[in-house]
């Protein structure tokens, strides 16, 4: 559960994300694909190399929805009902890809942040990151 | 798993790195307790883990960090054999601490991170990857002899 703490710290990191969305959304992709290989199974349409537009483009977009995600903390399930769905009903992701592509975006945000990426930060968005991927996974059964 | 020639010795290079800052070692065992706090289970006696602040102090956890890493450090020396490196410790955590080892992987996942806050851009993806690898190996030869 999501503590008042949690939310600051959520918020402040945040606030340094503003402005590299599709940077850290891209590196996120990318590193993701290149550590657990399995996951570019649901990109076959995709050009998967570095620095591609289409991977920037989705990079961009799954940041975004983090940060509305982040706006909406205490209303996850409502504000991110229309993913929820989609990835329910049509992009069908199997649940474990959520917390490889939340480790990525961790590894992005602890390479950015360096030191800033204390214990707590790290605690605060982990947890945040779960409560994503648990809304998003909420509709599949 | 095993470990292309290149892999091994990228880790090997990668983990001179890790040792040459080893006089600060990487605190991932607190950083474990905290942000998955049902990690605490198996140190019950290690004294006050009541918040961040107590645990990252605490005498008794830095300590059986240190003994972690360098236990880790041993794997990386020992990659070509590491299921027979790792035999005793296993059975170990099996049949004596009977630890899940679902909190190897966590364990792995941390030290990640770990290693992307200190070496920062350096923390190439292809570094990323290697290191995955690497703490999935030694997850699997930590499981190796559970029964």
């Amino acid at each position: 559960m999501l503590t008042a703490d949690d939310k600051k710290l959520i918020q402040a990191i945040w606030d340094k994300v503003q402005g590299h969305q599709e940077d850290f959304g891209a590196e996120a992709l990318q590193r993701m694909f290149i550590t657990y290989p399995p996951t570019k199974t649901y990109f076959p349409h995709f050009d998967l190399s570095p620095g591609s537009d289409q991977i920037r483009g989705h990079g961009k977009k799954v940041v975004n929805a983090l940060g509305n995600a982040v706006k909406n903390m205490d209303n996850l399930s409502q504000a991110l009902s229309e993913l929820s769905n989609l990835h329910a009903y049509n992009l069908r992701v199997d649940p474990v890809n959520f917390k490889l592509l939340s480790q990525c975006f961790q590894v992005v945000l602890a390479v950015h942040l360096g030191k800033e990426y204390t214990p707590e930060v790290h605690s605060a968005f982990d947890k945040f990151l779960s409560a994503v991927a648990a809304v998003l996974a909420e509709k599949y059964r | 798993e095993v470990l292309s020639p290149e892999e091994t010795v990228a880790i090997a290079l990668g983990s001179i790195n890790v040792s040459v800052s080893a006089c600060v070692p990487p605190p991932s065992l607190p950083r474990l307790l905290i942000v998955y706090p049902w990690t605490q289970r198996f140190f019950d006696n290690f004294g006050n883990l009541s918040s961040p602040t107590a645990i990252i102090g605490n005498p008794k956890v830095r300590a059986h960090g240190k003994k972690v890493l360098t236990s880790f450090g041993e794997a990386i020396k020992n990659l070509e054999n590491l299921k027979a490196t790792y035999a005793k410790l296993s059975e170990l955590h099996c049949e004596k601490l009977h630890v899940d080892p679902e909190n190897f992987r966590l364990l792995g996942d941390i030290l990640i991170i770990v290693l992307a806050a200190h070496f920062t851009k350096d923390f190439t993806p292809a570094c990323q990857a290697t290191w995955q690898k690497l703490v999935g190996v030694v997850a699997h030869a930590l499981a190796y002899k559970y029964h």
